[in-house]
């Protein structure tokens, strides 16, 4: 029995993280639940907001490297309350888990990291912004405008410094994203526009990036519905500037919800209702001992898109305490670009 | 077809001597029991001590500890965090709860590594109601059951069952308040798994040291010396069975010497004969070894509570008093017996693997003692007794003891036949009488046959005398430091300090003076140690046993300079008078004394009591001791009792000493135990080794008869020279038994228990132990004697038949 | 008359059945006189001389020694015939092998508190046995052993002698030159000497001869 049997043990006992990725679980339980119509606060809102039971800070960035290929990086820090409070010490019921994947055309590296709230080990500032779990870091002034983002695993590490000059980009109604028919929401916005420098410490040696990089905060309490399996998520840099984000929940009936957001080169978004996209899978691949489908056909006929997805790696597995496939894509057809891909819920 | 039939024959033997069967069995079961039996107990303690040291990994995994001082700052902890150090914190400490001493293991379940192999944690409700007060408590079914009834400061209990007993795992920030350690981490468990191009520990926390994993943990080192103990007897319990097997197997072949020579009349080759009888013996050693290993978990289940119990009492250490079956322990007790029987019957089956086809097939006589072989075994002896005595002037420590009381055991065994074949001539020489004169020389003739049991006889003999000694003197030493240590007539715990308010002033009134007796449990050197803050009183001055003392010792502890050690901590510290001791970081006295403290299992500290309640003044104020005239202590209690004092919480001094006494004679229960056995084993191979030899001594008695001694009176010899083999045999063994006491008490006890103790001698219990073993050497006697006594004539008539 | 058997009768059990050995057999043997048993294997003679010996008891019939009839002594008393007045000879020589050749010649006398170191020491010469007296019995050889066993009976100076096929286990010229000697030594004590033997050159060597064919004497 190791320790990671233990935590899923001591976990999946509880409510948190009885279902479904990184604990998005159903019930809310006492925890405050996401209302429509309530304007971003920033900088506070970059921060933390421990009564919601689930809440991350997700970076994914695809960089080309002095050696001319394509490299894909991941930051993620997810926070996960076992109560809708925070306390100081030991007692606070605050957990915190950090994702590092750095995705290379041969390989795909992953680190994670596991902390407890109150006593200092992992937490976020909102300002000056500071994120951190260990020795990795999501630091600046400002979350929507410059910050610098380090992990380091046992065979890689990666130093990105971000600027952005666009805002934030709120998504569904004013930030309020909702995940199902049956209202399940969160609150939900990105930083699609930062321009990355950087390095990565691969085994063969360090490599100079540059590329682009994509931020998605998002933080709830019951996200997913009682008959949803997970998701197939897409953010989308297409060359005219625009963003694209993209996503279906997969349901039981083998039905799908769908969300999107089109932002145009200035920043502005518009939000795409359920079926406004669709997602055909075109390849599966054998990953990890399972198919998952890694190339798409996504296409939103009312923005006239319909392009064609390939992974830079298909094993761009995170083998982590809760499994996913994160990792950075190509696409072509009407449009072409740079992107990242994300799927959960694949058994 | 010849295979089976040839088989069938052999086997046929033991229908018609379902007693020498029975020998054979019982002998190789008893032997086999003994052994498997030690060894289910020792397993069954190493694998609680390995689980103890498995607890969070520390058998495997590194840490960092403090370079001085007992724990760190949870501040360094973070900041080793934050700097890319996989580091997990653990929180130690021990409370008590009643007499048992649980060790608090405080962990952060979310950082800890893999490798840690905490368990399942099963039964839990989720991580929540584990980190956040009042927090769970995870200990072994068996500590649950011993701690459910007593009130503790502790968190709900939930059963953890491949915990260690006496180990409780909570999490890091219950434990912390629990130990007031807040802001406190122990060590650090260090990933194997280390991120790229962190900072060196250095720069981040100069004051932490990575430590390796013990390879081999304090415990198991410590309790070696018992399970080498538990082995030893073991061994010697397997080697007297062995005889008899040995004289079983040898009579079976024997009797059948006749058949031998049928069978391989009609055709049977030798090699065939061979591999049937050792077929046959596989056999029989199978049986047999089942039968044993059954026994032995008998004999270990019985034994463990007690052993545990002894383990407990000596060095702290928690072991399961509930056995568990292990198949690899069941085959080895299997193969032991078969393995033994294989040596009991290799001389049998060599003498009939060279047996020539005429031989004749009547049982061979037992040869006359071999003078030769006589000198061998004396000139073997002195070999063993040099080497012993070499290896403790050159060797040192528990080995070196054992390789001297090897020696000397070994070396007495071998000296005996020897010894008594020069006695039993010198008895001939003396005796004047023609009937007296052949009791000697025939006494000497059966020397050989008989050689092995009272050899068998001699080294458990020996064993009790030495490890009665040892338990003897011990015991003296023991009551008598009771009676120097328990000063105080009276013991009091309160329940609460509202109840000592309450009750104190009775107390006062009727006493002379009252002393507290307030302890808190800290950490030296990373071994747990009761601190103890003490009155400045007569009481101590007058009565603590000191062993070694720097001057006016009790005035520089009352200044608040110096500190008292036991003698545990000075011999496993290597503390002496003069050095410094540091209870805390900044927190140190000079060493002014050091007391016996016999039976204790931890390390103690005395020092004056301002200073103990200014550093921790939060300690409970619950424990005194109270001085006053004996005959008012029980009144007192009574009307204590009246105000709602319980009986548990008032120990007046007699009924402590007794639980003192009562923990003292568990401890060594073990050793009693095994000692019946043993001389018990001895007395089985005398009683095979006497049946053996009667029925093969017919045809040396018939003439004896036919000269006109009686059956009544040749069976009473025949007792008599039982009784006085038996009886050279206990006096032989006495000075072996002191010296093998010598060893034990000089050598191997300092070793494994951390004291040494002087030499009492006690004649009476040599005299019980005579009476012991002449009564077992006449039970063994008695069947062949009886059977001697009330023979048919036409048996001993036979003797003379011509058709032989 | 130094011994009488008056009608003995003995049988054996075997197999559940009842097989009689000795069916009524009366004879008498005078102080001074020799008389040789003879008979076939299983004649009944081997068993005919421990009756006589007291090593067992008869179904029926008298053994008078000495004037007292055996036949109705307790256990003790025979084993006291036996050690004071009846002397035995086997086959086999039974000499006690933990004890030297000096301490089993003299054994028996001792053993019956009439030892007679002059008598024991013109044994010990008429036997050859002087360079042997230290020695024991396993270093012996068979027709030495016999001796000793002879000297041994005679040391005690019993009244009746008697022996089992005394050469049983020796060529013939040791036998013969045993069973002259040992007679001649018999007759010198004055005792009786029953002999039991297949042999009819031995029995010729003894004064009177008797001859037990079935459990019955057939003179």
């Amino acid at each position: 029995m190791n320790v990671k049997a233990l935590i899923i043990c001591l976990f999946l006992a509880g409510p948190a993280w009885a279902q479904g990725f990184a604990g998005l679980g159903t019930e809310a339980d006492g925890f405050a639940v996401p209302a429509r119509g309530l304007a971003f606060d920033f900088p506070a809102d970059h921060g933390p907001h421990p009564t919601y039971r689930i809440e991350w800070w997700y970076l994914t960035a695809t960089l080309t490297g002095a050696d001319g290929r394509d490299y894909g990086v991941q930051w993620t820090l997810f926070r996960s309350a076992l109560a809708p409070e925070e306390r100081a010490g030991w007692s606070s019921p605050q957990i915190w888990l950090g994702h590092a994947g750095l995705t290379t055309p041969e390989q795909h590296f992953v680190a994670e990291r596991l902390a407890r709230g109150g006593v200092g080990q992992a937490g976020v500032t909102a300002s000056p912004f500071h994120a951190w779990i260990d020795d990795w870091a999501m630091q600046g002034p400002d979350l929507a405008r410059r910050v610098q983002v380090s992990a380091t695993g046992a065979d890689f590490a990666y130093d990105l410094s971000l600027t952005a000059d666009h805002p934030i980009v709120p998504h569904g109604d004013e930030g309020y994203s909702v995940k199902s028919a049956a209202g399940q929401a969160s609150y939900y916005y990105s930083q699609p526009f930062y321009e990355v420098t950087g390095t990565l410490s691969l085994p063969d040696g360090p490599m100079v990036v540059t590329g682009q990089a994509w931020l998605d905060r998002e933080w709830s309490s019951q996200p997913l519905a009682d008959d949803q399996l997970g998701w197939d998520w897409f953010s989308l840099s297409l060359e005219d500037g625009s963003r694209v984000m993209a996503f279906q929940l997969r349901q039981t009936d083998g039905r799908s919800y769908t969300s999107g957001t089109w932002i145009t080169e200035d920043g502005s978004p518009t939000p795409l209702p359920d079926g406004a996209i669709a997602f055909t899978p075109l390849a599966l691949s054998d990953v990890a001992g399972r198919e998952i489908p890694t190339a798409w056909r996504v296409s939103i006929p009312s923005k006239g898109l319909e392009v064609d997805t390939t992974p830079l790696n298909t094993q761009s597995w995170m083998d982590t305490l809760f499994p996913y496939w994160e990792g950075p894509i190509r696409f072509s057809g009407t449009h072409q670009g740079r992107g990242y891909l994300e799927m959960t819920g694949y058994e | 077809m010849m295979w089976r039939t040839a088989l069938s024959a052999l086997l046929s033997h033991w229908r018609y001597r379902p007693v020498q069967l029975a020998t054979l069995l019982i002998g190789l079961a008893v032997a086999t029991a003994l052994w498997s039996g030690v060894q289910a107990i020792n397993a069954e303690a190493r694998a609680s001590y390995d689980r103890a040291a498995a607890v969070l990994g520390q058998d495997r995994l590194d840490s960092l500890v403090p370079r001085a001082g007992n724990d760190l700052s949870q501040d360094s902890y973070i900041a080793l965090r934050r700097a890319g150090w996989q580091v997990s914190p653990v929180v130690e400490g021990s409370i008590r709860v009643g007499d048992l001493r649980l060790r608090i293991l405080g962990i952060d379940p979310v950082t800890t590594p893999p490798q840690a192999a905490l368990g399942a944690f099963e039964g839990g409700d989720g991580l929540y109601p584990f980190i956040t007060p009042p927090g769970l408590a995870f200990t072994s079914a068996e500590t649950a059951r011993q701690i459910a009834d007593a009130t503790t400061a502790l968190p709900p209990l939930r059963v953890q069952d491949d915990l260690a007993p006496g180990v409780v795992v909570m999490d890091i920030g219950i434990a912390q308040r629990l130990l007031g350690m807040d802001g406190r981490v122990s060590r650090l468990l260090l990933h194997p798994d280390q991120p790229l191009g962190r900072a060196s520990l250095t720069d981040i926390a100069p004051d932490l040291q990575q430590r390796s994993p013990q390879a081999e943990n304090d415990l198991a080192r410590l309790t070696d010396s018992f399970h080498l103990n538990l082995t030893a007897f073991g061994l010697l319990s397997f080697a007297v069975g062995l005889f008899i097997v040995h004289a079983a197997i040898g009579l079976a072949f024997e009797q059948r010497r006749a058949m031998f020579r049928t069978l391989r009349a009609l055709g049977v080759p030798v090699g065939t004969l061979i591999a049937l009888l050792a077929a046959e013996l596989l056999i029989l050693a199978g049986l047999a070894g089942v039968i044993g290993v059954a026994l032995g978990y008998l004999v270990a289940s019985v034994l463990l509570p007690d052993v545990a119990a002894s383990l407990r009492g000596l060095y702290g250490a928690q072991v399961s008093g509930v056995l568990t079956l292990n198949p690899a322990w069941w085959l080895s007790g299997l193969a032991i017996a078969i393995v033994g029987a294989g040596v009991a019957a290799a001389s049998s089956l060599w003498r009939a693997a060279r047996m020539p086809l005429l031989a004749p097939a009547q049982p061979r006589a037992w040869a006359r003692v071999s003078e030769r072989r006589m000198t061998m075994q004396a000139v073997a002896a002195l070999l063993l007794w040099a080497g012993g005595g070499l290896a403790a002037w050159l060797g040192s420590g528990l080995i070196a003891g054992f390789a001297l009381m090897g020696g000397l055991l070994l070396g007495a065994a071998l000296m005996l036949p020897p010894i008594l074949s020069l006695l039993l001539i010198a008895g001939e020489r003396l005796a004047r009488a023609a009937l007296w004169q052949w009791f000697w020389a025939d006494t000497r003739q059966q020397l050989p046959g008989l050689s092995l049991a009272l050899m068998a006889l001699l080294l458990a003999l020996a064993a009790n005398i030495g490890v009665g000694t040892m338990v003897s003197s011990f015991r003296t030493t023991f009551t008598g430091w009771l009676d120097q240590r328990l000063a105080a007539e009276l013991y009091i715990t309160a329940e609460s300090e509202a109840q000592w308010q309450d009750i104190s002033p009775l107390i006062a009134n009727r006493s002379d003076r009252i002393l507290p007796i307030w302890n808190t449990e800290i950490t030296v050197r990373g071994a747990p140690v009761t601190l103890y803050g003490i009155a400045d009183d007569a009481t101590y001055r007058d009565n603590w046993p000191l062993l070694s003392q720097a001057a006016d010792p009790w005035d520089q502890v009352a200044l608040g300079t110096g500190a008292m050690i036991n003698e545990q901590l000075a011999r496993r510290q290597g503390f002496t008078v003069g050095e410094e001791i540091t209870l805390l970081p900044g927190w140190t006295f000079q060493i002014v004394g050091v007391y016996s403290d016999y039976g204790n299992p931890t390390g103690q500290i005395l020092i004056n009591l301002p200073q103990l309640t200014a550093r921790f003044p939060d300690v409970e104020r619950l424990r005194y001791a109270v001085r006053m005239a004996p005959e008012g202590v029980a009144p007192l209690m009574a009307e204590l009792q009246s105000r709602g004092l319980t009986e548990r919480n008032m120990i007046d001094q007699a009924a402590l000493k007794a639980f003192s006494v009562s923990v003292f004679e568990r401890t060594f229960a073990v050793t009693a135990a095994l000692n019946v056995l043993t001389l018990g084993v001895a007395a089985i191979a005398m009683l095979t080794s006497l049946l053996t030899l009667s029925s093969m001594r017919l045809p040396q008695l018939a003439p004896l008869w036919a000269m006109g001694l009686t059956r009544r009176r040749l069976a009473v010899l025949d007792l008599a020279r039982t009784l006085l083999l038996a009886l050279m045999t206990m006096i032989a063994a006495l000075p072996v038994g002191l010296a093998l006491a010598w060893v034990l008490l000089a050598v191997v006890n300092v070793e494994a228990f951390g004291w040494r103790l002087p030499m009492d001698l006690f004649p009476a219990d040599w005299l019980r132990l005579g009476g012991l073993a002449l009564l077992a050497a006449g039970i063994a006697a008695a069947l062949p004697v009886r059977r001697l006594a009330t023979i048919n004539p036409a048996d001993l008539v036979r003797v003379f038949a011509h058709e032989r | 008359m130094l011994l009488a058997l008056k009608d003995i009768r003995k049988s054996f059990q075997s197999a559940g059945a009842e097989v009689p050995v000795l069916g009524g057999v009366s004879l008498t043997l005078d102080t001074g006189e020799t008389l040789a048993l003879t008979g076939e294997s299983g004649s009944g003679k081997s068993t005919l001389l421990h009756l006589i010996a007291g090593l067992d008891a008869p179904d029926a019939g008298a053994i008078v020694i000495d004037g007292t009839d055996i036949t109705t002594l307790p256990d003790a008393a025979r084993a006291e015939l036996r050690r004071g007045s009846v002397g035995l000879v086997f086959q086999q020589f039974n000499l006690i092998p933990s004890l030297s050749i000096g301490a089993n010649l003299s054994f028996q006398a001792r053993l019956a508190g009439r030892e007679d170191p002059g008598w024991t020491e013109e044994l010990v010469a008429r036997l050859g046995l002087s360079g042997l007296l230290h020695r024991y019995p396993e270093h012996l050889s068979g027709g030495q052993q016999q001796r000793v066993a002879i000297g041994r009976t005679l040391a005690a100076r019993p009244k009746l002698v008697l022996a089992d096929e005394p050469t049983g286990n020796l060529d013939e010229a040791t036998g013969d030159a045993v069973i002259a000697l040992m007679r001649d030594l018999v007759t010198q004590t004055g005792a009786g000497f029953l002999m039991v033997t297949h042999s009819n050159r031995l029995a010729d060597r003894m004064a009177r001869r008797v001859h037990l064919s079935a459990g019955r004497i057939a003179e």
